[in-house]
C-alpha cells in the first residue's frame, strides 16, 4: 500500500490542526493536486462523490481521477496558467458507478510562504440538485424573477436563456422602473459566470473624477489623497458579470476608456503604465435614447456599437397587455403575505382605477402603490381611499377597457398591440376613435381597430390619406393596418 | 480463437473518458496472444454512440477503456462484448495485463509521483 502522509496545519490555532479532519468537513468535494496536476488529497465528500480512494489516487494524474469532460477539453488548471486567480467551469464527470452528472468545477492556486504556487485546490460542487430545482423554477410566463404574459414579455423570456448562455455584451433598454437591473441580474444568474461575481456600477451616481477610478482602480499615488491602490470594480468583477448601469451618463472620456476594454479585454488603472488582463462580461442599460444621444454628440457612435451585440428592450408596462392585473396580484400576493394582512383584493372601484392608470413609472411605480395600498387599507379590501392621492389628480388615465373587470384574464392579451395602438388609445379626442360610437365588452383590440379604420375610410369615402387623418396615423401606418386586418377598400 | 480488443486512447495512455476518445486502437490478437494486427482508427469527433458502432463493425471481443457511462456499458455487454472500464495509466501495460489475465475493473497502471518523485506502487 502507498503510504499516505499526515499533513498539518501549523499556526492556525494554538496547536496543529489534522489538514485530512479539517478538509473533510467541508461539504465540498475537494482534491488537493501538486504543480504537475497530480492528486495529493482527497477529502470525504469527494471519495463519496466518485468511487475514488484517496490511497489509490495519490500520485496519480488528476484528470484519471477526476474524469470530467472539462479535463480532456479544457483542463481548469491549465487555463489558469500561471494567474494567481481562481477559475470555475460548468462540465460533468463519470464516477466509479458509472453515473454521469454535472459539476462545477473551480481551481484555484495553492500559494507557499514565499508567494510561489507549489500546487492547485479544485472543489467540485454535484449539481444534480441545482439543476433539478432550475428545471422546476422554469415555469411558464416568467424568468428568474420578472413576471409577465404579455406577448412583448413572452418573446422576451423566450430569448433570455439563449443570451444569458452566451457571453455577448448586453444593451438592455427600456424606460424607467422596467425591470432592466432585474433582467441583468436574471442573466448573470443563469449564466456560466454564476458562481463568479456581479458587480454593479452606476454611471450616473458619481463625479467623473471618482467614477474612473472606481471603475478601472488606481495605483498608489496616482492622484492626491490615492495613499493606496484600488484594484477597480472591472477587477472585482473577473470571471463575473459587470453590470453598467445608466451607461448614458457614462462621460466622453470614460466612454473611450472602456471602448479599449471592450476591444483588448485589458484595463488600465489609473497612474498605472501595467494593464491587466480581465475576463469579464458586460451588460449595460440605460433609459435614455443612446441613438439621439450619438447624433447630438454625447454619446460615442464605435462604443454604442460594441455594447449594441443583442440589445433586450423592455416595453413599458402600459404596453404590456395584461401584464398590469397579473402585477398587481401578485404584489398585492407579496405585500399581504409579507405585513401579515387578511386583506381578500381590490375592491372593484380600486381595481378600475388602478388598471387605467398610465403608471409612468412602469413596475417600480405599480410595486409601490400596492405597498402602499396594504399599508394603509383597514378593511378587508382594498379601496379606492386606500390608493395614494395623486392617482386621482392625474388627467391622463387611460379612458376606456373599463372592461377589465368584466373578463377572464386570458383575454387582456390582444394580438396587435405596437406603439401606435396605444397612442390612439391614449387620445383622447373621438376623431381619434374614428367615429365608432361604443365599445362593446367582449371586444377585443384589433377588432376595435378593424371597426375604427372601416368608419375612417367610410367617411373619407375611401381616400386613404383623409382615413389616415381622421385616425391620427400615418399614411404608410394605415397601409399596414389595412393589409393587417384585410380590409379590401 | 482470435481476441479483437479496443481501446480510446488519449497519446499512449487509455482515454480518461469513453465517450471523450478520438483515437481508438484496434488489436488482433492470436491464441497464443501475439498481436497479428493493429490499427488506429481516428474518428472527426467525440461521440459515444459512433465509438458504440464501431465496436460492433470491427467485432470487437474486449474493450477496455477509462470511464464509461453505465448506458453504453449496458449497452455493449448486452452486444456480448467484455468490458474492463475505470482504467488509467498507458495502454501497452493495460494490454499486457490483459494478457496474463491480470487486468480489473478500476486498476491505475499509471506512474505515481508528487512533487516529481516517483511513488511505490501499490
Amino acid at each position: 500500500m502507498v503510504r499516505l502522509p499526515n499533513p498539518q496545519i501549523d499556526s492556525l490555532l494554538g496547536n496543529p490542526l489534522d489538514f485530512i479532519h479539517f478538509v473533510d468537513e467541508i461539504p465540498v468535494g475537494i482534491l488537493v493536486l501538486d504543480r504537475d496536476r497530480r492528486v495529493v488529497h482527497l477529502n470525504k465528500f469527494f471519495e463519496a462523490l466518485s468511487g475514488m480512494r484517496i490511497d489509490k489516487a495519490y500520485g496519480v494524474e488528476c484528470h484519471n481521477i477526476l474524469r470530467s469532460a472539462a479535463c480532456v477539453n479544457n483542463c481548469p488548471v491549465l487555463t489558469m496558467g500561471s494567474e494567481n486567480r481562481s477559475i470555475s467551469c460548468k462540465s460533468d464527470m463519470i464516477n466509479m458507478d458509472r453515473q454521469k452528472f454535472p459539476i462545477r468545477i473551480t481551481v484555484a492556486s495553492i500559494i507557499d510562504i514565499n508567494g510561489k504556487t507549489t500546487g492547485f485546490l479544485e472543489t467540485v460542487l454535484d449539481m444534480r440538485m441545482v439543476e433539478k430545482l432550475d428545471q422546476r423554477q422554469s415555469v411558464a410566463y416568467s424568468f428568474a424573477n420578472i413576471i409577465g404574459r404579455s406577448p412583448q414579455m413572452e418573446k422576451i423570456f423566450q430569448t433570455l436563456p439563449i443570451l444569458a448562455q452566451s457571453d455577448a455584451s448586453i444593451l438592455i433598454t427600456g424606460e424607467t422602473g422596467t425591470g432592466k437591473d432585474l433582467v441583468a441580474e436574471a442573466m448573470h444568474q443563469t449564466s456560466e459566470r454564476e458562481a463568479s461575481p456581479f458587480i454593479k456600477i452606476n454611471c450616473g451616481a458619481l463625479p467623473e473624477t471618482l467614477l474612473e477610478s472606481e471603475i478601472f482602480g488606481h495605483e498608489k499615488g496616482a492622484f492626491t489623497g490615492a495613499e493606496g491602490s484600488k484594484p477597480g470594480r472591472f477587477k472585482l468583477a473577473h470571471n463575473g458579470t459587470i453590470f453598467l448601469t445608466e451607461i448614458g451618463d457614462l462621460p466622453l472620456a470614460l466612454q473611450v476608456k472602456l471602448l479599449t476594454f471592450l476591444d483588448d479585454k485589458i484595463i488600465f488603472p489609473l497612474g498605472s503604465t501595467r494593464g491587466f488582463n480581465v475576463n469579464v462580461r458586460m451588460i449595460a442599460a440605460t433609459n435614455r435614447n443612446l441613438e439621439e444621444m450619438v447624433l447630438e454628440g454625447t454619446f460615442r457612435k464605435d462604443l454604442l456599437f460594441r455594447l449594441n451585440v443583442a440589445r433586450i428592450h423592455l416595453p413599458p408596462l402600459r404596453e404590456r397587455e395584461g401584464d398590469i392585473r397579473l402585477l398587481l396580484d401578485h404584489f398585492f400576493t407579496h405585500y399581504q403575505r409579507q405585513l401579515n394582512k387578511s386583506i381578500k383584493g381590490f375592491s372593484k372601484e380600486a381595481l378600475v382605477k388602478l388598471m387605467n392608470y398610465h403608471y409612468d413609472g412602469n413596475i417600480r411605480e405599480l410595486k409601490n402603490i400596492v405597498e402602499y395600498a396594504v399599508n394603509v387599507s383597514k378593511t378587508s379590501m382594498i379601496e379606492q381611499e386606500d390608493l395614494p392621492a395623486y392617482l386621482f389628480d392625474s388627467i391622463e388615465e387611460r379612458s376606456f377597457f373599463p372592461t377589465y373587470l368584466t373578463k377572464s384574464k386570458t383575454d387582456y392579451r390582444t394580438d396587435a398591440a405596437d406603439s401606435t395602438d396605444r397612442d390612439l388609445l391614449s387620445g383622447s379626442s373621438h376623431k381619434s376613435l374614428g367615429g365608432i360610437d361604443e365599445i362593446k365588452s367582449d371586444e377585443t383590440w384589433p377588432s376595435v381597430q378593424r371597426r375604427m379604420i372601416l368608419n375612417a375610410l367610410r367617411q373619407a369615402n375611401g381616400r386613404k390619406s383623409k382615413a389616415a387623418k381622421i385616425l391620427g396615423m400615418g399614411r404608410s401606418t394605415l397601409w399596414r393596418k389595412i393589409k393587417q386586418y384585410k380590409i379590401d377598400p | 480463437m482470435t481476441y479483437k480488443l479496443s481501446i480510446p486512447v488519449l497519446q499512449e495512455n487509455i482515454a480518461p473518458r469513453f465517450d471523450m476518445a478520438t483515437e481508438v486502437f484496434i488489436i488482433l490478437l492470436s491464441d497464443e496472444m501475439e498481436v497479428k494486427e493493429k490499427k488506429t482508427i481516428v474518428l472527426p469527433r467525440s461521440s459515444s454512440d459512433e465509438l458504440c458502432h464501431l465496436m460492433l463493425s470491427e467485432n470487437i471481443t474486449t474493450l477496455i477503456c477509462g470511464a464509461i457511462e453505465d448506458e453504453y456499458y449496458q449497452f455493449l455487454k448486452w452486444k456480448h462484448i467484455e468490458i474492463i472500464d475505470s482504467i488509467a495509466g498507458s495502454w501497452m501495460d493495460a494490454l499486457e495485463r490483459w494478457k496474463n489475465n491480470m487486468l480489473n475493473f478500476g486498476d491505475i497502471l499509471s506512474d505515481r509521483m508528487v512533487e516529481g518523485k516517483y511513488i511505490k506502487m501499490p
